[in-house]
C-alpha cells in the first residue's frame, strides 16, 4: 500500500492563509520539507513562524485557516483531498497528537483509563474491553506512571502537569501510530519535569518507530532530541538539515542570529548578539526575503528576488538554505561554530 | 533631578548594601469549613534571607511553586509578609502601612513578566510611563520631559508616547514597562521574569538593555527567573529556591561550575543545552516525581523525597543553609557534595 | 465513542486564534493609531440594527426637545366641545377624553419618559459602579454585606417594590427615578464587582499599586475606566428597563400625574373595550412609541455590547 519512494510524510509548498479584522494573514507561505520513517525531526521558529499552524494543518485541524496552495502527502495520499471519515481513522491512530497543553486533550469529565480504552477500541473495533483495559494500563506504566493500575481509574485533574503530559503521550501512541505530531510538549513544563518527559518522548519513539515531528521554539529541546531540524522563518522554511549541521555551521543568517542571542547554561557568554528589529508583520510581509530588514547581509537581490530552499555545503546529509548568500557565511567564523 | 545626576549619584555607592531580607514568610491560609475558618496554610515562603549591594544582580531561581515570586511581590511589598523583615537602607518595608509606605514605595519598583497584562489597555505609553509620576505627585513639575527622557532611556522613539500598548510587540512592550519602573528613580528593580515570555531573538534585546541600564544607572536588581541560561548571564550571585527555602546560594561560579546540592545539581543537568554534540556526552540526573504540595512540605529536609541521597537524617533534621565543605558558599544539604554538572565545551572566559 | 474525546477537535480553533492573535502583534508598530474607544466605534458603526436604534432614538430625541415648535397645539389645553374625536387637520392623532390634542401630549410625554429613563438608568448605574467597585476592591465583609444586599433587593419583584415605594411617598418624577434606581443598582453593581475582581489581579494594576497609588486612584484611574464599556452597556439596557416602568406605573396611575403627559398616563385613559376597539388613535401612538423606543435603546444596547467586547457576541 505504501509509495515506497516516497517519505512517510511530504509537504509540499503548503500556504495557509487566515482572514482578519487587519487584513489576510499569511501564516504559512510556501513552507516545504519532508519525514522519512523512524526519524525525529524538529520544527523550530519563533511565535508566528508558522510552525505551529502547519502542524496542525497535516491533521485538517485548522479551520478558520485557508489552505491556499500546496499539499501534505501521508505514505503517498494528499490529506488535504482525503474524505473526512478517511481523515478521522488516519487521526489518532496512524498520525497522533501531542499537545503543549494536555487539558486541550484530555476530557475533564473521563477518567483516563477510560478515554485510552476508548482511543484503543475506536480504531480496532475487535479488541475487547478487558483486552483493551490490560493494554491501557500497560500503556500507563510503559509513559512511566507509577501504580497504572489505581492511574487508570483516576480523572486529569488528579494529575500533576507532568503526568498529565505523561497520559496524553500514553494515549498519543496507543494504536501504534507511524507519525507523531509533538507541538511544544515541554514548554509548559519545569525543567526538571521537562527532563522526564523527554527521556519518556526518546522511550515512546523507540517503542513504536513512530517518526516523530517535534515543533518547538526550544532549541535546546532539538539539540537533545532530533535527528534533523527545519527551522522556519515568516512562515518559510529558511533552513534545514541534519540537526548537528545546522547548529554548528548554520548557512541561514537567521539561524545564526538565533543561536548567536541565546545565552548559553554552559559557557559564560560575554555578551548576547540579539537580531535587530523584530519579525515582519505577515499582513504584509516584505518582498523578496522575508528575513531582508533584520539580516546583517541584506543586499538589493534580498529585496527583490525570493530567496529559494537550496542544496549547500559538501556533507553527505542534505543541508539546505533558503539564502542568496549563503556561501558567505561559511566563511565568517561565529561564535557559535568556533 | 534628570536619570543621569540620580544614577552619579548612585554610582559612586556602588557595592553598598540596599536590600536586606531577614527570614522573610509568606504563609497563604487555606479556608474551609462552613465558617471559613483558616484550617490550614500554603507555607509559599518560609524563612528566605539575602541581601542586594548598590549595582548587583541576585537572581532567584527555582521551578514554580518554589516561592521565588512571592518574595519578589514581597519585597515590593504588594503581598504583607506573615514575618520577617525587608530592610531598605535600614528601615524595616515589612510591617509599614500604605501611609507610611508611600515615600518608601519609589526606591523599590517591579518589571513583571507578561507583556501584556502589565500596561493598560486603555491608557497611552505617555500616560502608563507617567502613572507612576502623578501617584507620587512629581508628574507636574517636568513629568513630560521625564517620560521623554525615560522613553529615550529604554530605546523608544518619542513618537511612540501617544500609541497604545496593542500597537507594540512583546519586546517593546517589555522596554515600556521597564521605562514605568524606572520612573520613580528606584535603586532596586525585583525583575520577575521579565524575559520569559519573549522570543529567543527578542530576549536578547531585553536582557542588553537590561544589564546596559544597570551599568549606566547603578541599579541593584533581584532576577527571578526558571530559565538557568540567562540567570548565568545576567547574575553575579545566585539564590536557588525549592519549595520556599533557600537549597544553596553563591556567586555565578560557585553556583554554576561548584554546585553542592543535589537539587542544584539535578536542575542544571536537567536544561537541554542547544549543541547536538553534548548528547549523551551530559550526565543528567533525572528526578523522580513531582514537586510536594507547599501546604504539606515533607519533614526534615523538603527536597528529600526526590533526592537520590536520602537518609533517615534527611527526614528528621532541616539543613541548615551552611558552608560544610568549604568551597566558600553555604547549601542546605545534610551531605553535599562538589559535583560540576556542566560541560566545559566552550571556552569560559 | 467518538463523543468521549470531542477535544481532539476543539484546540484548532483556540490554537489557530492564538497564531492570529501572536502574528498581529509580532507585527512591531503598526502604521494606525486607534484607541480601545475608537476600535468600539469602529465596530458599532458596522452594526447596521444598532445604529438604526440609534438613528431613530436622536429623531425622538429632537421631537421631544422641540416639541412647542412642531405641536401646534398645547398639550395640556381642554377642550371640553371636542371629546374624543379622530384624527382630523387640526388634531393630527386626535384629542383624549378632556379634548387636549393626542400629538401634541405625545411629543411633551416623549420628554418626561426618555428624562425618568436616563436619569433613572444614570443613578442606578452611579449608585450600582460606587457599590460594585467598593466591594471588589475592598473584599472581605464588605463585599459580603454590599452583594447580600444587592441579592436580597433583586429577590423581591422590582414592580411591587416600586409600587409600594410609590405608594408610600406619593408619586411624583423624582420618587419614580429613585424607585426605580434603588431596584435596579444591583444589575451595574454585579457587573462592575467582576470587572473590579479581575482588574485587581492585572499586572498594570499591581504595578500603579507598587508606586504607591492608594484604592481611590486604583478606582478612578483603571477599574472604572476598564469597566465603562460594559457600564455603557447595561446602563442602555436599564434605559430601556425604567422607560417601561415609568410606564407601567404612569398607566397603573402611580407615576406621573395627569395633566402632565407621559405615555405611561396616556395609555391610561385607553381602560375600556370602547376606546379599545373604536377609537385606536387613544392608546396605539403611545404604545407605538414605548415598543419603538425600548427597542431601538435595546438594539442600540446590544450593539455596543458587542462593541465593547467582541468575544462575547454571538460568533463563540
Amino acid at each position: 500500500m505504501d509509495d515506497n519512494t516516497e517519505p512517510l510524510l511530504v509537504i509540499d509548498d503548503l500556504a495557509v492563509e487566515f482572514r482578519t479584522d487587519e487584513g489576510v494573514v499569511k501564516a504559512v507561505d510556501g513552507a516545504a520539507f519532508t519525514i522519512d520513517r523512524g526519524e525525529i525531526v524538529g520544527v523550530v521558529g519563533e511565535s508566528g513562524s508558522g510552525k505551529s499552524v502547519t502542524a496542525m494543518s497535516i491533521l485538517g485541524l485548522v479551520k478558520s485557516g485557508r489552505r491556499v496552495r500546496g499539499a501534505i502527502r501521508f505514505r503517498g495520499r494528499d490529506l488535504g483531498t482525503l474524505p473526512a471519515k478517511e481523515l478521522r481513522s488516519i487521526r489518532g491512530a496512524e498520525i497522533a497528537m501531542i499537545f503543549q497543553d494536555p487539558m486541550t486533550a484530555l476530557n475533564p469529565v473521563v477518567t483516563i483509563g477510560r478515554q485510552i480504552v476508548e482511543a484503543l477500541r475506536l480504531h480496532d473495533k475487535r479488541l475487547s474491553k478487558a483486552a483493551a483495559r490490560d493494554r491501557a494500563i500497560e500503556l500507563l506504566a510503559l509513559v512511566g506512571m507509577p501504580d497504572a493500575a489505581a492511574r487508570f481509574k483516576q480523572f486529569p485533574h488528579e494529575f500533576s502537569g507532568g503526568m498529565r503530559q505523561r497520559a496524553m503521550i500514553a494515549m498519543a501512541i496507543a494504536n501504534g501510530p507511524s507519525l507523531l505530531i509533538a507541538d511544544e510538549p515541554t514548554t509548559a513544563l519545569d525543567v526538571t519535569i521537562q527532563a522526564q518527559v523527554l527521556d519518556l518522548l526518546k522511550v515512546a519513539q523507540q517503542e513504536t518507530q513512530a517518526a516523530t515531528l517535534l515543533i518547538t521554539h526550544d532549541l535546546g529541546v532539538v539539540a537533545e532530541l532530533a535527528d534533523r531540524v527545519v527551522v522556519m522563518y515568516a512562515g518559510r522554511v529558511v533552513e534545514q538539515g541534519d540537526v548537528t549541521t545546522v547548529f554548528t555551521a548554520p548557512r541561514h543568517p537567521y539561524t545564526v542570529g538565533l543561536l548567536e542571542s541565546l545565552p548559553r547554561l554552559d559557557r559564560d557568554v560575554d555578551e548576547l548578539h540579539p537580531i535587530p528589529g523584530s519579525p515582519p508583520s505577515l499582513l504584509a510581509p516584505p518582498p523578496g526575503c522575508p528575513f531582508h530588514p533584520r539580516c546583517p547581509l541584506a543586499r538589493d537581490r534580498c529585496r527583490t528576488e525570493r530567496p529559494e530552499l537550496r542544496v549547500v555545503g559538501n556533507g553527505t546529509a542534505v543541508h539546505r538554505t533558503a539564502c542568496h548568500f549563503a556561501e558567505e557565511l561559511a566563511a565568517v567564523p561565529t561564535e557559535v561554530t568556533r | 533631578m534628570t536619570v543621569e545626576t540620580a544614577a552619579a549619584e548612585r554610582l559612586e555607592h556602588l557595592g553598598e548594601e540596599v536590600l536586606r531580607v531577614e527570614d522573610l514568610t509568606m504563609h497563604f491560609p487555606i479556608r474551609g469549613g462552613v465558617f471559613r475558618r483558616p484550617v490550614g496554610a500554603v507555607r509559599a515562603v518560609d524563612g528566605v534571607s539575602f541581601a542586594i549591594d548598590q549595582g548587583e544582580t541576585l537572581s532567584l531561581v527555582g521551578e514554580s511553586g518554589c516561592g521565588k515570586s512571592t518574595t519578589g511581590r514581597m519585597v515590593v511589598r504588594l503581598l504583607e509578609p506573615t514575618s520577617g523583615r525587608i530592610l531598605y537602607r535600614g528601615h524595616d518595608l515589612a510591617t509599614m502601612s500604605e501611609d507610611e509606605l508611600r515615600p518608601w514605595r519609589s526606591k523599590t519598583q517591579i518589571v513583571f513578566q507578561d507583556p501584556y497584562a502589565s500596561l493598560s489597555p486603555r491608557m497611552t505609553v505617555h500616560d502608563i510611563v507617567a502613572e507612576p509620576l502623578r501617584v507620587q505627585g512629581r508628574y507636574r513639575r517636568g513629568g513630560a520631559d521625564r517620560v521623554s527622557e525615560l522613553l529615550d532611556l529604554v530605546g523608544l522613539q518619542p513618537e511612540h508616547a501617544n500609541r497604545y500598548a496593542h500597537e507594540f510587540s512583546g519586546g517593546q512592550r517589555q522596554r515600556i514597562g521597564i521605562a514605568r519602573a524606572l520612573a520613580l528613580d528606584p535603586e532596586l528593580l525585583v525583575l520577575d521574569e521579565p524575559v520569559s515570555a519573549l522570543d529567543v531573538s527578542i530576549q536578547a534585546q531585553v536582557v542588553n538593555q537590561l544589564r546596559e541600564l544597570q551599568q549606566r544607572l547603578g541599579l541593584a536588581y533581584l532576577f527571578i527567573s526558571h530559565d538557568l541560561s540567562i540567570v548565568r548571564h545576567v547574575s553575579h550571585r545566585i539564590a536557588v529556591m525549592y519549595l520556599g527555602v533557600i537549597v544553596e546560594t553563591g556567586s555565578r561560579d560557585e553556583i554554576f561550575t561548584a554546585p553542592t546540592h543535589p537539587y542544584t545539581q539535578a536542575l542544571l543537568s536537567s536544561v537541554p543545552v542547544p549543541d547536538p554534540r553534548l548528547r549523551g556526552a551530559r550526565e543528567r540526573i533525572t528526578l523522580k516525581g513531582d514537586v510536594p504540595n507547599p501546604a504539606n512540605p515533607p519533614s526534615g529536609c523538603r527536597f528529600r523525597t526526590r533526592c537520590w541521597k536520602a537518609e533517615a537524617k534527611c527526614a528528621e533534621e532541616v539543613p541548615a543553609l551552611e558552608d560544610r565543605l568549604g568551597t566558600g558558599h553555604p547549601s542546605a544539604c545534610h551531605f553535599p557534595e562538589l559535583l560540576p554538572v556542566l560541560p566545559t565545551s566552550g571556552a569560559a572566559s | 465513542m467518538s463523543d468521549l474525546r470531542p477535544s481532539l477537535d476543539t484546540p484548532d480553533v483556540a490554537a489557530a486564534e492564538e497564531v492570529v492573535a501572536a502574528e498581529a502583534t509580532a507585527t512591531g508598530v503598526r502604521t494606525q493609531r486607534r484607541s480601545p474607544a475608537a476600535m468600539a466605534v469602529r465596530r458599532f458603526k458596522r452594526n447596521k440594527v444598532a445604529v438604526a436604534g440609534g438613528v431613530f432614538l436622536l429623531i425622538i430625541l429632537v421631537l421631544a426637545l422641540f416639541a412647542p415648535l412642531i405641536a401646534q397645539q398645547s398639550p395640556t389645553a381642554v377642550d371640553l366641545g371636542q371629546i374624543r374625536r379622530p384624527p382630523s387637520g387640526e388634531h393630527w392623532l386626535g384629542t383624549d377624553a378632556s379634548g387636549r390634542d393626542v400629538f401634541a401630549r405625545l411629543l411633551y410625554a416623549a420628554r418626561v419618559s426618555l428624562l425618568v429613563g436616563v436619569f433613572a438608568a444614570l443613578v442606578s448605574v452611579l449608585l450600582g459602579t460606587v457599590i460594585g467597585a467598593v466591594a471588589g476592591l475592598f473584599g472581605g465583609w464588605v463585599d459580603t454585606l454590599l452583594m447580600r444586599t444587592a441579592d436580597m433587593v433583586l429577590s423581591f419583584p422590582p414592580i411591587v417594590v416600586i409600587i409600594v415605594l410609590a405608594g408610600l411617598l406619593g408619586p411624583s418624577i423624582p420618587i419614580l427615578i429613585i424607585a426605580i434606581a434603588a431596584t435596579t443598582w444591583p444589575t451595574p453593581a454585579r457587573l462592575v464587582r467582576g470587572v473590579t475582581l479581575t482588574v485587581r489581579e492585572r499586572e498594570y494594576l499591581h504595578a500603579a499599586r507598587v508606586a504607591g497609588a492608594s484604592r481611590g486612584w486604583l478606582l478612578r484611574k483603571h477599574i472604572v475606566p476598564a469597566a465603562m464599556g460594559q457600564i455603557v452597556v447595561v446602563g442602555t439596557l436599564l434605559v430601556a428597563q425604567a422607560i417601561l416602568a415609568e410606564a407601567v406605573l404612569s398607566f397603573l396611575g402611580l407615576g406621573v400625574q395627569p395633566p402632565q403627559a407621559s405615555w405611561g398616563n396616556m395609555l391610561n385613559d385607553a381602560q375600556s373595550l370602547t376606546v379599545i376597539q373604536s377609537m385606536p388613535w387613544l392608546w396605539l401612538p403611545p404604545g407605538l412609541a414605548i415598543a419603538a423606543t425600548v427597542l431601538a435603546v435595546n438594539f442600540v444596547g446590544d450593539g455596543l455590547r458587542d462593541a465593547v467586547d467582541p468575544r462575547q457576541s454571538g460568533r463563540s
